[in-house]
C-alpha cells in the first residue's frame, strides 16, 4: 500500500505523456487538413482534432478505450469483429501451449536431476537454447505443420510450448536440487525410497522455483501465441488483429489489440501469482 | 535402409559413449565433450532419419543440405546479418540499455519515483512488447530504424528494473561505512553502489541480448526492405526454401550464443569479486 500513490503518479504521468505525444504526432495531419480546407486552426481546435482523428499516428487513450468498449461489450461474442472472440483464440493457444510446455519441462527436469548422463549432455543445450532467438522459428513451424495437415490451434500452441518450456526446465532443475544435503541425509536415515524422497522432499521444495518460472513461462507463451498468428496470414486472434491493423493502417485497432494482449498477460501472470500464494500458504512455505 | 541403420548406430554409439563418459571423473574435457557428443548424435540421427525415410526437404531438410546452403549463400546471409543484427539489433541494444541505465541512475535519486516505477516496470517487462512492432514500423518506416526502435522498447524495461534493483543491493552497513569516510553521494555511487549493482546490470544485459535479436527479427515480419533475417525467413518459408530458413536460424543461433557469451565474458572480468564468479574457478 506504501507504493500505491507513487504507482498512481507514474501511471498518470504516462497517460499525460501519451496525450501530449498524440498532439505532437498527429499535428502534421491536422495542419495538412486545415491548409487544404483553407482554415486556420486555433490551439484548442488543433488539440481536439489530434485527439479524435480516424486514423491517427498515435490514438489518444480514450479513443482506444472506446474502441475496446465497442469491440468487447457492444459486439456479440461470436462475432468476428469482437475482441473477446480474438482474445479467446489467442488465449486457448496460449493455455494449451503453456500446459504442454510446463508438463514437458517438469518431466525433462526430473530426468536431468535423476540421470547423470542427461544432466551433463542435455543441460548445457537447454541453457544455450535460452540465448537463441527461438521466435525466428515461428513461421517455419506453422508452415511445416500446415504441410503435414495440422493447422489451427496446435501449431500456435507448439510455439507457446517451446517458449514456456525452457524457463520451466531451468527453474525446476534448480528447485529439485534445492534440498540441502542434510535434508537428503535425513530422508536416508528414515530409509526413504527414491520415489518417497522425490514426492515428499524434492517436489515440495521445488515449488517456489516452479512458480517463479511459471510466471515467466506464461508471459512467454502469450508472446509465442501472438507471434504464431502472424505468418498464418491474419485469420483470427490478437496477432492477426495486429497484422490486419498494420496492413490497413487501422492504428486504433492495433492499439486496442495491444492493450487487450497486455491485459491478458497481466491477468495470466496474476492468476499464476494467486495460485502461487494459495499453494505456498497451504504448504506453509510463506 | 542403410541410412536408418546409420541413425540407429549413431544413436547407440553416442548414447554409449556418453554413459561411459558420465562414469569418468568430471574433469574439464569430459564436461565439454558430453554435450558436444549429444549434439553430434542428434545431428547424425536427424541426417539418417531424413535420408532414410526420404522426408521431403519442404518439411525438414537434412543437416548436410543446410550446411551446403549455409556455405553457398554466404553473401545473402552476410547482408541479412548486417541489416538485422548490426543495424537493427545492435543499435537498439546500445540505445535501449544505455538510456535505461541512465534513467535508472536518475530514478535512484528520487525514492518516490523508484517506488512507483518498479511495479510499473515489472508489469511492462511481462507484457508482449513485441506487439508494438507494427506501430513502430508505421512511425519509423520499413528500414532498420524501426527495428532499432522495437529493440529499444523491448530491452528498456528489463534493463531499467534490473539496474534500479541493483542500485539497492548495498546494505545499510556498507552505506554507513561510506558515510563515516565522509564520501560524497557521487563517491558512494561510483565506489560502492555501482560496483554492487554490476551483477544485476549484467543480468539485465544478458536478458536484453536475446530480446534484442527477437525484437529485430520479429519486427521484420511486419514490413522490411528486401533484406534482413526476419524478412528472409518469412519469404523463404513462403517459397518453401526451408534450407535457407534453417541457414538463417543457424546464423541467429550463432549470433545469439556469441552475444550472450561476450556479455558473460565481460561480466566475469567486471564482477570477478562476486561469489558466483569465484566459485567457478
Amino acid at each position: 500500500m506504501k507504493s500505491f500513490v507513487p504507482v498512481c503518479t507514474v501511471v498518470l504521468f504516462i497517460f499525460g505523456f501519451w496525450y501530449l505525444a498524440a498532439i505532437w504526432l498527429n499535428a502534421p495531419w491536422a495542419y495538412d487538413k486545415a491548409t487544404r480546407a483553407g482554415v486556420e486552426l486555433t490551439t484548442s481546435e488543433l488539440v481536439a482534432d489530434t485527439w479524435s482523428q480516424e486514423k491517427p499516428k498515435l490514438p489518444a487513450p480514450h479513443q482506444v478505450a472506446v474502441e475496446i468498449w465497442n469491440t468487447t461489450v457492444e459486439k456479440n461474442i461470436t462475432s468476428k469483429r469482437s475482441l473477446i472472440y480474438h482474445s479467446w483464440i489467442t488465449l486457448s493457444a496460449t493455455l494449451l501451449g503453456f500446459v504442454l510446455g510446463t508438463g514437458l519441462g517438469i518431466l525433462l527436469a526430473v530426468g536431468i536431476v535423476y540421470n547423470r548422463v542427461m544432466d551433463r549432455s542435455v543441460m548445457p543445450w537447454v541453457i544455450t537454447s535460452q540465448t537463441i532467438p527461438i521466435l525466428a522459428l515461428a513461421p517455419m513451424i506453422i508452415v511445416v505443420l500446415n504441410a503435414v495437415g495440422i493447422s489451427g490451434l496446435l501449431p500456435k500452441a507448439m510455439i507457446s510450448m517451446y517458449l514456456s518450456f525452457f524457463p520451466v526446465v531451468v527453474g525446476m532443475v534448480k528447485g529439485l536440487r534445492s534440498p540441502e544435503v542434510m535434508q537428503l541425509d535425513q530422508m536416508r536415515t528414515w530409509n526413504a525410497s527414491a520415489s518417497q524422497t522425490f514426492w515428499r522432499l524434492r517436489l515440495p521444495a521445488s515449488m517456489p522455483f516452479l512458480f517463479a518460472s511459471l510466471k515467466v513461462g506464461v508471459a512467454a507463451s502469450l508472446v509465442g501465441a501472438i507471434v504464431g498468428e502472424l505468418p498464418t496470414g491474419a485469420v483470427a486472434g490478437l496477432g492477426a488483429r495486429l497484422l490486419a491493423g498494420s496492413y490497413y493502417g487501422q492504428t486504433i485497432q492495433i492499439w486496442s489489440a495491444l492493450i487487450m494482449a497486455a491485459a491478458l498477460a497481466a491477468l495470466l501472470v496474476s492468476l499464476v501469482g494467486i495460485v502461487q500464494r494459495v499453494t505456498l500458504k497451504r504448504m506453509g512455505m510463506v | 535402409m542403410g541410412w536408418i541403420v546409420f541413425a540407429m548406430v549413431a544413436w547407440i554409439i553416442g548414447w554409449g559413449l556418453n554413459i561411459w563418459l558420465s562414469r569418468q571423473p568430471p574433469t574439464g574435457p569430459v564436461r565439454l565433450a558430453m554435450p558436444i557428443i549429444f549434439g553430434l548424435t542428434l545431428i547424425a540421427i536427424w541426417e539418417g532419419v531424413v535420408r532414410g525415410f526420404d522426408v521431403s526437404s519442404v518439411l525438414l531438410p537434412a543437416p548436410s543440405a543446410i550446411g551446403v546452403r549455409f556455405a553457398a549463400s554466404g553473401a545473402i546471409l552476410w547482408e541479412d546479418f548486417v541489416q538485422t543484427v548490426i543495424k537493427g539489433a545492435l543499435t537498439g541494444y546500445v540505445i535501449g540499455c544505455g538510456s535505461a541505465f541512465l534513467t535508472a541512475l536518475v530514478i535512484d535519486r528520487f525514492p518516490f519515483f523508484r517506488r512507483g516505477l518498479l511495479p510499473v516496470g515489472n508489469f511492462v517487462a511481462a507484457l508482449p512488447v513485441v506487439g508494438m512492432a507494427p506501430i513502430l514500423v508505421m512511425w519509423f518506416g520499413f528500414d532498420w530504424q524501426s527495428k532499432a526502435a522495437v529493440v529499444v522498447i523491448m530491452v528498456f524495461f528489463p534493463m531499467l528494473v534490473n539496474t534500479v534493483q541493483g542500485l539497492q543491493a548495498s546494505n545499510a552497513m556498507q552505506r554507513d561505512l561510506m558515510q563515516t569516510y565522509a564520501a560524497t553521494p557521487q563517491q558512494t555511487l561510483l565506489k560502492l553502489r555501482l560496483p554492487m549493482a554490476m551483477p544485476f546490470v549484467f543480468n539485465g544485459l544478458k536478458i536484453a541480448t536475446t530480446l534484442a535479436l527477437i525484437g529485430a527479427i520479429v519486427a521484420e515480419f511486419f514490413g522490411s526492405p528486401i533484406r534482413g533475417m526476419g524478412f528472409r525467413i518469412s519469404t523463404s518459408v513462403g517459397q518453401l526454401a526451408l534450407d535457407l530458413v534453417w541457414a538463417e536460424i543457424v546464423v541467429a543461433a550463432l549470433v545469439g550464443s556469441a552475444a550472450y557469451g561476450a556479455v558473460a565474458l565481460i561480466e566475469r572480468a567486471v564482477t570477478f569479486w562476486h561469489p558466483s564468479q569465484r566459485a567457478r574457478t
